[in-house]
């Protein structure tokens, strides 16, 4: 799970590139980890650990634990009017609704792209190559400024999208472009050229091939990067505070609402749909090891 | 006696390792664990070093029981298969770590580590990084680390594992003359026959984590008390069910005391041994003789011969096992 | 051809999302000179913006590389009961909204819950402080070092380790003279990561730290408020030089990548 959903959502929120994360090669021989059991030295694993629980306890268990439980503090019915609310439902709509469309442009853009530059060669490559990782790198408040001039009020292209959905799904699409690229590109790069020429000597052509040979082998990368995209987008806030306009019922999306709620004081309106995002993440989480349980055992 | 191992017991989850394992290593021998893989020889090195803890039984140092201790206080040298360099240092400073641990002077230090790398003949490489060197150097720079600190005794495991045949059968020489001149009580693991008679004092056979048989390799290869033992250390043949080895067979062209006749199926000249395969009573055997024996039967495929096992060949019953 | 389709297609896209609005930030931030861009980022508030980024980003890197270094261990050389459930639990900042984030972190330490209640009864604030601030960028950042490492310990395998003990090198000397030597590279790499998503980190820090102008207020926060205000030249001078660091941020993390390295 680790290494996939390390580029997941939040490891993107404002950061540099997780395709950069070394993947993990073969272990040694299993005589060494056999022994660590002896290496641990039951004090100092003890100790570590009751160290690292209190840590994560104090940062990340308990502060999420909070959110849930306080959306449900005042009652099921407070949690289902907050989240049932025509503002946060509309949002929750918008929010999901453009991550859907999000996650499927990328599913096909990201694997072209992936392709690209696995398989095409050209001048400025690896150039090309380095820039795709800059949306992770680059802190969202200013991935929305740098969306907002070009397609904004002051476009030199004339182009205004500003204040629309459509800004949403755009500044949505920046920030997810890296994912199903990286998850893509491993395995392209990995794959066996003898089947498609064993293919080719068989009579098939380059589509025939492209659909029987090369896609259910990328398939599982395809979707474990798309649910991350997913993920992503429906988590992202920086981006879409400036071009969208944040306007409730039509382009406001989940965090945004939230943010709003915490601002005006109604913390346990904000921690219902907070823990719906939560939910969907979670649930984002566990289709992507099953995927990936799928895909491992197809080899 | 340098090492007891008594009554040593390990298993890894649901498999036994080393069952009931005992042995006795004496002060300056070279001693080598034989056996195939998975029998349990390097789980017992690991015991005695002290990087496995066994489930009951215990571990004799130089009659101090180093049964509780950790590897670090049990002043063994250990040598593993794939060398375990430490990469980001200098082959000196890799000899040179276990006594800047013990917080040696520096001269002290120097004058060793020079000593060693000297003994060791990687002595033009002491500025260079591990990954710089040959697998034959680097393992050679293993030893000379696990000797710094002048352990009371020695551990190998499977030293010569990782290295192509020809540094293999070079160091393995290059270890004897080693010990000669450092006289510690050294282990060493290998699954190769040869290596352990043509290297070691004495060998102890394991296999499926009990002890065979233990002797020297004449003892073991002339005396085998098993079949495993036998197979496992030189080629067998077999004659009216008894197993022999095929150079303690002796032929005839005419029939003699105790003979059987059998009839000539092949014969492979290799060298100056020549392998003769016959077909004896309805099952197959074969017999190893020298080129001029050979030449003195003068046989052909299909000819009669006589088989006899020879005076003093050693015999044992075919069976299970 | 269907290559040069593809190709047009991919870079139609890039071109337009990614290349002209990048571009033009920067075309647009020194579109005037480079004056007033140095006059912006030299104003007090920028300045003081840039240290209070500064000065969260290093602390949660520090704490993040301590127990990101502490954990990878435990996770790859240790064994007991519950590993799947801390591997887990690392990997839940990564699906967490910063928004939620911060709201996570108010409902605990804000004045008036329970444990930040009873700090700042002691004199400790944790919300819209430094604290606070703190915390949320070490929640955002946490699995970053951790990863990093984690793959490296694995192929390192712990038969260095092993030499050292027979060598008679205490746990903690194994730990100095051998581990951390060995894991140096990835280490970098994990810490450059974590310094990255430390410094750009807006949405939880926008919760958390009350965004005080001249108090609380990071770069990040800055190029929001300016914007705001209607200051774009310092607003864009301020994005323009975050871009730049995602930049050498990524040239940086190009060059330790440690699959690359020889």
């Amino acid at each position: 799970m680790s290494t996939e959903t390390a580029k997941a959502t939040g490891l993107a929120a404002d950061t540099p590139p997780p395709n950069a994360r070394p993947d993990a090669p073969e272990s040694p021989p299993s005589r060494a980890l056999r022994s660590a059991s002896l290496l641990a030295g039951n004090r100092g694993t003890g100790l570590g650990l009751g160290v690292s629980m209190v840590f994560l306890s104090v940062i990340v268990f308990i502060p999420l634990a909070a959110v849930v439980w306080r959306s449900g503090s005042e009652g099921p019915d407070t949690f289902w009017r907050a989240v049932h609310s025509p503002d946060a439902w509309a949002t929750l709509k918008l929010t999901v609704g453009a991550s859907v469309i999000v996650a499927l442009i990328n599913l096909v853009m990201g694997t072209l792209i992936a392709w690209v530059l696995v398989r095409d060669s050209f001048p400025g490559r690896s150039v090309v190559d380095v820039l795709i990782d800059l949306p992770f790198a680059l802190p969202t408040i200013v991935a929305g400024l740098v969306l907002l001039s070009l397609y904004g009020p002051t476009s030199p292209l004339g182009v205004d999208i500003a204040y629309s959905r459509i800004a949403v799904v755009v500044a949505l699409l920046f920030v997810t472009l890296p994912f199903v690229v990286r998850t893509v590109q491993p395995v392209l790069l990995e794959l066996d050229r003898d089947m498609e020429q064993a293919a080719a000597s068989l009579g098939a052509g380059p589509l025939v091939t492209f659909r029987r040979i090369i896609l259910p082998n990328i398939l599982p990368a395809m979707l474990s990067g798309t649910a991350l995209a997913f993920s992503r987008a429906i988590a992202e806030f920086g981006a879409t505070v400036l071009i969208s306009g944040n306007l409730p019922f039509q382009t406001q999306v989940a965090s945004v609402y939230i943010f709003g709620q915490i601002e005006t004081d109604n913390p346990t309106g904000a921690a219902a749909v907070a823990t719906v995002l939560l939910a969907v993440a979670l649930l984002v989480v566990v289709i992507l090891d099953l995927i990936q349980r799928w895909g491992a055992r197809h080899g | 006696m340098a090492i007891e191992v008594q009554n040593v017991t390990k298993t890894f989850g649901t498999t036994p390792v080393l069952r009931d394992v005992s042995i006795d290593v004496a002060s300056g021998s070279l001693t080598a664990l034989l056996g195939p893989s998975g029998g349990g020889k390097s789980t017992l090195l690991r015991v005695i070093a002290g990087l496995e803890d066994p489930d009951s039984g215990s571990v004799t140092i130089n009659g101090i029981d180093a049964t509780g201790l950790a590897p670090q206080r049990r002043n063994v040298g250990f040598v593993f298969q794939h060398y375990a360099a430490f990469k980001h240092m200098t082959v000196h400073d890799n000899v040179a770590f276990g006594l800047k641990i013990r917080k040696r002077p520096k001269a002290e230090i120097s004058r060793r580590v020079e000593e060693l790398l000297k003994l060791v003949h990687i002595e033009q490489f002491a500025d260079r990084y591990p990954a710089q060197l040959s697998g034959g150097q680097r393992q050679r720079m293993a030893l000379a680390r696990a000797l710094a600190v002048e352990p009371e005794v020695l551990l190998l495991d499977e030293p010569f594992g990782a290295l192509d045949a020809q540094v293999r059968k070079e160091l393995r020489a290059w270890l004897r003359r080693l010990h000669d001149e450092v006289h510690v009580t050294t282990v060493f693991v290998t699954h190769d026959q040869e290596e352990a008679i043509e290297v070691a004092d004495e060998i102890v056979v394991l296999a499926d984590g009990i002890v065979e048989q233990t002797g020297s390799p004449q003892e073991i290869y002339d005396n085998p008390d098993n079949p495993f033992v036998m197979h496992f250390l030189g080629p067998v043949t077999e004659i009216d069910g008894r197993l022999l080895r095929p150079h303690d067979i002796e032929l005839s062209a005419t029939p003699r005391p105790n003979s059987t006749s059998a009839t000539v199926t092949r014969i492979v000249r290799l060298g100056f041994e020549v392998r003769v395969e016959m077909s004896l009573e309805g099952s197959h055997t074969w017999a190893q003789i020298t080129r001029s024996a050979a030449d003195h039967l003068d046989l052909a495929t299909g000819d009669t011969v006589h088989v006899r096992p020879a005076a003093n060949a050693r015999l044992l019953p075919a069976g299970a096992r | 051809m269907a290559k040069y389709a593809l190709r047009l297609f991919a870079g139609i896209y890039l071109l337009f999302l990614l290349a002209l609005p990048v571009g033009l930030v920067f075309w647009r931030t020194f579109g005037s000179g480079i004056g007033p861009v140095i006059g912006s980022l030299s104003s007090p508030e920028a300045v003081h913006a840039l240290k209070v980024t500064i000065l969260v980003a290093l602390w949660a890197v520090a704490i993040n590389t301590v127990f990101g270094v502490g954990m990878a261990i435990l996770l790859v050389r240790r064994q007991f009961p519950g590993k799947r459930l801390l591997n887990a639990v690392i990997d839940l900042p990564l699906a967490v909204s910063p928004v939620v984030v911060g709201l996570a972190l108010i409902l605990v330490y804000g004045r008036y819950a329970p444990v930040g209640g009873w700090l700042e009864g002691h004199g400790i604030q944790i919300i819209f402080s430094m604290p606070g601030m703190i915390m949320a960028t070490v929640f955002v950042s946490l699995p970053l070092v951790v990863r990093a490492v984690e793959p490296v310990l694995v192929e390192m395998g712990d038969e260095q380790e092993q030499a050292a003990h027979t060598l008679g090198a205490s746990g903690s000397q194994t730990f100095r003279r051998i581990t951390i030597p060995g894991i140096r590279a990835a280490l970098a790499y994990g810490v450059v990561l974590c310094l990255a998503r430390a410094l750009g980190e807006y949405g939880a820090i926008a919760v958390v730290s009350g965004r005080l102008v001249g108090q609380t207020q990071t770069l990040t926060l800055f190029v929001d408020e300016r914007f705001q205000n209607f200051q774009e030249q310092d607003a864009f001078a301020a994005a323009t030089a975050l871009a730049l660091i995602a930049i050498i941020t990524l040239l940086l993390i190009k060059l330790l990548h440690p699959k690359d390295r020889a």
